[in-house]
């Protein structure tokens, strides 16, 4: 069984398109080897950031030989004919096999060698490889993620010739850039492929590069008393920059300490890809920093660490200049800043809108319980930061910083907190605020955009939301559910001035749907909650989550198959004509008709109590009590008498019963 | 190669013309109208385009009146000088040459941490975009590193390859200073030793205070739309051999650009106009680019 050992050297490719396009390697391989029929034991890729390696175990040095079945003249047709198929398929008259009538040839198909289909592999790999984004370079017209250099393409220790436009393709490559001596080395198999590249400084599996970022750090760390902040997006980003990871320990001038920490988090990561570095256990940061370097140098990185040090400081010079000049103007005065802004031509100005928030968040806080002035004002001030220098440099810190400079100018602590959380929660991982205030704002903030856009015409159409409005609306779901408030979404739609409150009112159901499902709730029973019209959120899922449980029960189900059956005569009789008017009367026999009546009777007052308490359980427990008559009556009872009053009063009961069901849970659009 | 300590500014920029003059370049001067960086100088955004093989290196001093920090910020200026190289067709070790250059300049790369961070350089006043990297020396940006895909909307072949550095970036790495104002400008032992701050800190404390609060709104936009007015009209006009007036409209857009980053920086243009306002630079550069391109190809 022989290798295949493919690697795909070229200039630095995106940290953030290496995983995909390990994957993307893999797939495509296995493509190509399954389509052309070659066995094999195991795939490997690898990605970093001047390679892409393949490497496929177990194959045999040909396709399999095969026989071909080729079908010539029907028996009996004129010599001339089998002649001519004969020499076309290139056999004896002898190796025909006679079969349904008709003469067919036996070919034996050689299996092409191995390596001339590898050949033909990697030159598809490379012409067909999926990059989010790819160029030309020079004079070509290749297209790769940044210049495609060279190739080692080696199949059972030989060189597989591949023609790719302007690349070399052999058995070289190049380790690291810098360190070592920058000879290129051959690598005839994946054993030595990947002796050499640890001989020329690079870790090419992911993995080990992340292990190596985290033991290097933690060892660093330990002797003093620090800690890394964890942070795995980052370490993802950073082990797909350097081929050599080398945690460097930096120091930071202490007086930064003094910005807000969220700031010095921000610089590091965004700016400059450093891990934070804190006191262990008291979650303080300290005046570190950790950055991870390609290269190990003789001074021990020295010059690194002093170099970074240099960048950070400039970086929060910069930071704090702002934060200084910020906190010179107060946050009143920036409005006049954002009437200069516009928010969206059909919407406003800023300004505008932050007056809108401003009178929402004060109509809102009744219902949410909040001091109505506090709301006002956290709403008033909740987009002031946006005109600030510091937020202008970092976007990422809107609302942070707000609550910062409200609180430097002593605005009262619901305030501050409501100008920093009022974003939340701004994806399924975000808290969700709990202050009063900051839940008024927050619904203001949320409800405003959608109103706005709806009223425009801009609601979201297939995977096109630019304004992001989902997120919104799943920001007022969320808020709604994990405050248990008891409000209408029209209502707040009608506050927030929404002239046509049903679209949106759609919109949210659709939302809640998808929250709902990601909960592992059917969305079935979401539809059958949500067509009752009820709108109170809270009430709609304490309704799902009864049904659910009813449903999931034998009484539920086979109630809800009684109710389809119901449903079912009620339309066929429909067609025939108009259902008789009125209400059941109690049958003197067949004794399943008056049970059936006398059950309804007994249930309904149960039913409309435990409704009226917000009791679901309790609901779908009185239900619960309508089954068995309700099996007993289609078991024993002919609804389609031939009596005209006898079929029209049981129709009336069948209808009455439907009735009753649909006052708990719109049961016809339950599907399972 | 040698160096006696670190390089002055301008030794720096001497350096980086001896370099790429030895890889064959034309080392051009800075063009002589205010643009916002580099790439705009004609010699890179005009000549990226069409089949004929460029390589032109130069200093354009580049105007940002956004990030004017009236002279209190050690690493913030307004007016920064960069350093340009433009390669066309871009060579296969074109990678290499940079690192050269760098080396070239002081810094060795065995000793510092240089990467390459994915950076898609896009210049959407130009209509210009392309693939490539800034590039960092331990964490800091040091230059700018594109393979031009599209300039003035129309897709490029050959591929140039731009360099960027920033020069003052480099400076303050290479001279080991916190501050950009205290940068060695020319060598040390001159009689007349400056630092940068003693030649451009007066320019930054004037200039941040003029764009920033000063420039007068009606006029800035007044002259915009003069000179959005003047770049078609010079493109229908044909010179004495019969072409398009491409470079004088060029320089019109040009002035254009700067006019909207003044507006920009008074705080005068709202988020919404933003986008109309560079759409409207973007139409007059790619007139240009087309009507350049016409040439290039006819005057074969």
């Amino acid at each position: 069984m022989a290798q295949f050992l493919l690697e795909l050297f070229s200039e630095e490719i995106p940290a953030r398109m290496q995983d995909g396009a390990a994957r993307d390697l893999e797939r495509l391989a296995r493509d190509g080897l399954t389509a052309a029929e070659i066995p094999f034991d195991t795939i490997r890729t690898f990605a970093g950031s001047r390679r892409l390696a393949l490497v496929v175990d177990g194959l045999p040095t040909a396709q399999p030989d095969r026989l071909e079945e080729r079908k010539g003249p029907r028996i009996g047709a004129p010599d001339a004919a089998l002649a001519g198929f004969l020499r076309s398929a290139g056999v004896e008259r002898e190796a025909l096999v006679e079969k349904d009538g008709a003469y067919f040839a036996v070919i034996a198909r050689a299996g092409r060698p191995t390596a001339d289909i590898l050949s033909g592999l990697t030159e598809t790999i490379v012409a067909k490889f999926p990059w989010p984004k790819s160029m030309t370079w020079g004079s070509g017209k290749l297209r790769w993620v940044r210049p495609l250099h060279s190739l080692i393409c080696v199949f059972d220790r030989q060189i597989v010739p591949a023609a790719i436009e302007g690349v070399r393709v052999g058995d070289i490559s190049e380790g690291h850039r810098f360190m070592g001596h920058g000879r290129p080395f051959r690598a005839r198999d994946f054993d030595e492929y990947r002796e050499a590249l640890a001989g020329h400084f690079v870790v090419l599996d992911v993995s080990e590069r992340k292990r190596r970022i985290v033991d290097k750090a933690r060892a660093l760390c330990a002797g003093r008393g620090l800690e890394v902040v964890e942070d795995d997006g980052l370490l993802d980003e950073v082990a797909g920059m350097v081929e050599w990871p080398t945690p460097i320990l930096g120091d930071m001038d202490p007086r930064f300490l003094n910005l807000p920490p969220e700031v010095v988090r921000t610089s590091m990561r965004t700016h400059q890809r450093y891990f934070a570095v804190r006191e262990v256990g008291g979650g303080r940061l300290a005046p570190h920093f950790l950055c991870v370097a390609n290269i190990e140098t003789p001074d021990g990185g020295a010059l690194i660490s002093v170099g970074n040090a240099r960048v950070l400081s400039a970086r929060l010079d910069d930071a704090r200049f702002f934060w200084d000049s910020d906190r010179k103007t107060p946050l009143e005065a920036r409005l006049e800043t954002l009437k200069g802004v516009t928010f969206h031509t059909q919407l406003g100005t800023m300004l505008q809108r932050v007056e809108r928030i401003e009178a929402l968040a004060r109509r809102i806080a009744p219902l949410v319980g909040a001091d109505a002035d506090l709301a006002a004002r956290a709403g008033r001030l909740a987009k002031a930061d946006l005109a600030t220098g510091l937020v202008g440099e970092f976007p990422e810190l809107q609302g942070v910083m707000g609550g910062y400079y409200a609180a430097a100018q002593d605005e009262p602590g619901d305030v501050v907190a409501a100008v920093r959380d009022h974003y939340k929660p701004q994806g399924p991982g975000d808290s969700v605020p709990r202050e009063p205030v900051t839940v008024a704002v927050a619904l203001a903030d949320k409800l405003d955009t959608l109103t706005g856009f709806f009223g425009i015409g801009q609601a979201p159409t297939g995977s096109r939301d630019p304004f992001a409005l989902r997120r919104a609306a799943l920001g007022v779901i969320r808020l709604i559910f994990d405050n248990q408030l008891r409000v209408s979404i029209s209502h707040l739609a009608r506050l927030a001035g929404a002239e046509s409150p049903e679209t949106l009112l759609g919109f949210f159901g659709d939302r809640l749907k998808v929250a709902l499902r990601d909960q592992g709730k059917r969305h079935d029973l979401v539809d059958a909650v949500f067509a009752l019209g009820d709108e109170d959120l809270v009430r709609v899922v304490a309704r799902i989550d009864a049904l659910s449980a009813f449903l999931a029960a034998e009484d539920g189900a086979n109630l809800l198959a009684g109710f389809k059956r119901a449903s079912n005569i009620l339309a066929a009789e429909s067609r025939k004509g108009p259902l008789p008017e009125g209400l059941p009367k109690r049958a003197a026999s067949p004794a399943e008709e008056a049970d059936l009546f006398d059950a309804l009777g007994a249930a309904r007052p149960d039913i409309d109590a435990a409704l009226a308490a917000e009791d679901y359980s309790g609901a779908m427990t009185a239900l619960a009590a309508l089954r068995a008559p309700v099996d007993a009556f289609f078991d024993k009872v002919l609804v389609n008498a031939p009596e005209a009053d006898v079929r029209a009063n049981r129709l009336r009961l069948l209808a009455a019963v439907r009735d009753e069901m649909s006052k708990v849970a719109e049961f016809s659009l339950v599907t399972g | 190669m040698t160096l006696p300590g670190p390089l002055s500014f301008q030794d720096l920029i001497l350096e980086l013309h001896r370099f790429w003059s030895a890889q064959g370049c034309v080392i051009l001067q800075p063009y002589d109208v205010e643009v916002g960086a580099g790439t705009l100088h004609p010699g890179t955004v005009l000549r990226a385009l069409g089949p004929k093989p460029w390589r032109a290196a130069y200093v354009q001093p580049s105007r940002r009146p956004s990030d004017g920090r009236y002279g209190e910020n050690p690493n913030r200026l307004r007016h920064f000088h960069q350093y340009q190289v433009i390669l066309k067709p871009n060579p296969t070790d074109m990678q290499a040459l940079y690192l050269a250059s760098l080396e070239a300049i002081g810094i060795d790369p065995r000793l510092h941490d240089i990467r390459f961070v994915e950076d898609d350089w896009e210049n959407p006043t130009v209509g210009a975009w392309g693939l490539g990297w800034e590039v960092w020396c331990d964490g800091m940006e040091i230059s700018q590193y594109t393979y031009f895909q599209q300039v003035g909307g129309l897709d490029v072949s050959p591929v140039s390859g731009e360099l960027t550095y920033g020069l003052e970036r480099l400076a303050l790495y290479v001279q080991g200073v916190d501050n950009v104002y205290d940068l060695a400008f020319n060598d040390r032992q001159s009689p007349a030793f400056k630092t940068y701050g003693e030649v451009f800190l007066e320019n930054e404390r004037q200039f941040s205070t003029f764009e920033q609060e000063t420039a007068d709104v009606a006029v800035l936009k007044r002259q915009f739309e003069d000179m959005e007015r003047e770049v078609p009209r010079l493109l229908a006009e044909t010179g004495r051999q019969g072409q398009a007036l491409v470079l004088p409209a060029y320089d019109h857009v040009l002035k254009a650009s700067h006019l909207f980053n003044l507006m920009d920086a008074r705080g005068s243009i709202a988020v919404a106009e933003r986008q109309s306002y560079i759409g409207r630079i973007r139409d007059l550069c790619r007139a240009c680019a087309q009507a350049w391109l016409t040439l290039e190809e006819t005057a074969v």
